[in-house]
């Protein structure tokens, strides 16, 4: 089930995700650090290497809206987007998950004007985590392709049909060339099988779409939506051991963990930044200083009970996030924190460390800074820019 | 015409097992009424009505029916009582009466 090998950028990872995975159909309209993705798409479509509808669309609201409309007639779709066209399809994003429509998407993380910025933070897809999709970050452009032909499965999955957006930093992963393992088409054919769903309009059965329901009958629809997202931390998992047994790379689930065992002091983020902290633990550890590392992999559903048991014996704990929810602390914080405090496990102190808006660097002096403040004593702000 | 009307055999789902995945569901299913907030309902004479329809061609909400010989018939089930049918016959068939309470 091993196919070639191939020198990519996260982007040309995520299309050449997306052709394996096979949609019926792709809508999307072009926004930096986005539009390598959907130009490859195009393409592919082009040269007929991807069989697939490619829908021109006017913008990102109308991207999404063509992929909820295709999903509803039981197509397959994708589209990608970033920054301000994720915000244009907030909208659509309740609209799609509400209706249970399993659209797969990929978001380029990217900073929200004012100042304009097209550099990398999170604050596009983290101030819409409560939209009703599956969110994942992913950490290099191998995680990205593999992301996306999981993430069909995932999101199609009868216990799951939500809809999945995998995250990529900005430039960071969307436009860094990697060597990337291309699982082989029959691979994933056998992997991913065609989309089937009773959701969806069909002349043999006809039904009533996207439709109305009162007072009465509304909250039950939100209740399953819930529970939906609940059931998909247990499908994820079954996914990604299927996904090691045909193509040989194996993930870790809601969260992957570097070297907490034993940890004292230990940082939690989300994205390529881990690929920083990690040679730093590294140092540290090598200098008998007990550092570790959580990295979120995915938002929602979130990792609330393998982030208690990785944080079990922590003295010290920081949240290291490129987001800021203004006027309170980083909204990746505050899920860390409710998730402890439904717990035994108190850490003496917990940091949050916001950096990276708008693309600021964070170095590995910076991380290895980090980590000195989780082993000092001193009483700093709880929510730090760095 | 066939008018969609509240379905009175729908049995609402039990617990959330019976409910659909997703909004997609056999079509027809009108299954909750929406008059709630009428003060006044609209009754029509049949001595002074002329079946002109006027009343059937402005209701607003589409809910004065045309289906049957004996004359004009009032779906009080969606009707929201702005009482424009009342306003526009030209017969005075059409009179407001308060709703109790």
């Amino acid at each position: 089930m091993h196919g070639q090998k191939a020198f990519l950028s996260g982007n040309e990872a995520v299309a050449a995700g997306v052709r394996l995975a096979r949609p019926h159909v792709i809508a999307a309209y072009p926004i930096t650090p986005q539009t390598t993705v959907i130009e490859r798409l195009a393409e592919m479509v082009e040269d007929a290497s991807l069989k697939a509808e490619y829908l021109h669309v006017e913008s990102e609201h109308s991207a999404l809206s063509a992929c909820i409309g295709a999903s509803a007639v039981g197509a397959r779709t994708f589209t990608a987007t970033s920054s301000q066209g994720l915000l244009y399809m907030a909208e659509c994003l309740h609209y799609t998950s509400g209706g249970r429509f399993p659209v797969v998407m990929m978001n380029a993380n990217r900073s929200l004007a004012l100042p304009w910025n097209i550099y990398g933070d999170q604050r596009d897809s983290l101030s819409l985590l409560d939209c009703g999709w599956i969110q994942a970050y992913a950490e290099d452009a191998q995680e990205s392709l593999d992301l996306i032909i999981q993430a069909y499965a995932i999101a199609e999955h009868p216990d799951v049909l939500t809809p999945m957006m995998i995250n990529l930093d900005g430039f960071v992963i969307t436009h860094t060339y990697e060597l990337v393992s291309l699982p082989s088409q029959e691979g994933v054919d056998a992997f991913l099988p065609p989309f089937q769903t009773v959701n969806k309009m069909d002349l043999d059965h006809p039904m009533s779409l996207a439709f109305t329901a009162g007072p009465a009958y509304n909250q039950a629809f939100k209740q399953l939506q819930h529970q939906a997202l609940l059931s998909a931390s247990k499908v994820i998992l079954d996914i990604e051991e299927r996904f090691g047994q045909f193509f040989g790379r194996n993930y870790s689930g809601l969260i992957e963990t570097m070297h907490c065992e034993d940890a004292e002091f230990i940082l939690v983020t989300l994205g390529s930044v881990a690929g920083t902290v990690r040679p730093v633990v590294e140092r540290l550890r090598s200098l008998g200083v007990r550092v570790g590392l959580v990295r979120i992999r995915y938002m929602r559903p979130f990792p609330d009970i393998e982030i208690r048991k990785a944080l079990a014996g922590a003295k010290a704990v920081g949240v290291l996030e490129k987001d800021i929810s203004f006027g309170y602390e980083g909204t990746v914080f505050t899920n860390v924190n409710s998730a402890l405090s439904r717990s035994n496990v108190k850490p003496s102190r917990l940091l949050n460390f916001i950096g990276g808006l708008g693309g600021k660097d964070i170095s590995a002096a910076d991380i290895e800074h980090l980590f000195l403040r989780l082993k000092s004593t001193d009483d700093g702000e709880t929510v730090a820019f760095i | 015409m066939n008018y969609p009307v509240w379905q009175r055999s729908f049995k609402p789902p039990k617990d959330l097992a019976e409910y659909p995945v997703g909004t997609a569901f056999p079509a027809g299913h009108l299954v909750e009424t929406n008059a709630s907030w009428r003060s006044q309902r609209p009754v029509i004479d049949a001595e002074k009505c002329s079946s002109c329809r006027i009343c059937w061609l402005l209701c607003p909400d589409g809910v004065i029916h045309n289906t049957k010989p004996e004359g004009l018939e009032i779906d009080y089930d969606y009707c929201k009582g702005c009482g424009i049918c009342a306003k526009e016959c030209r017969q005075k068939a059409i009179r407001m009466e308060n709703e109790g309470i």
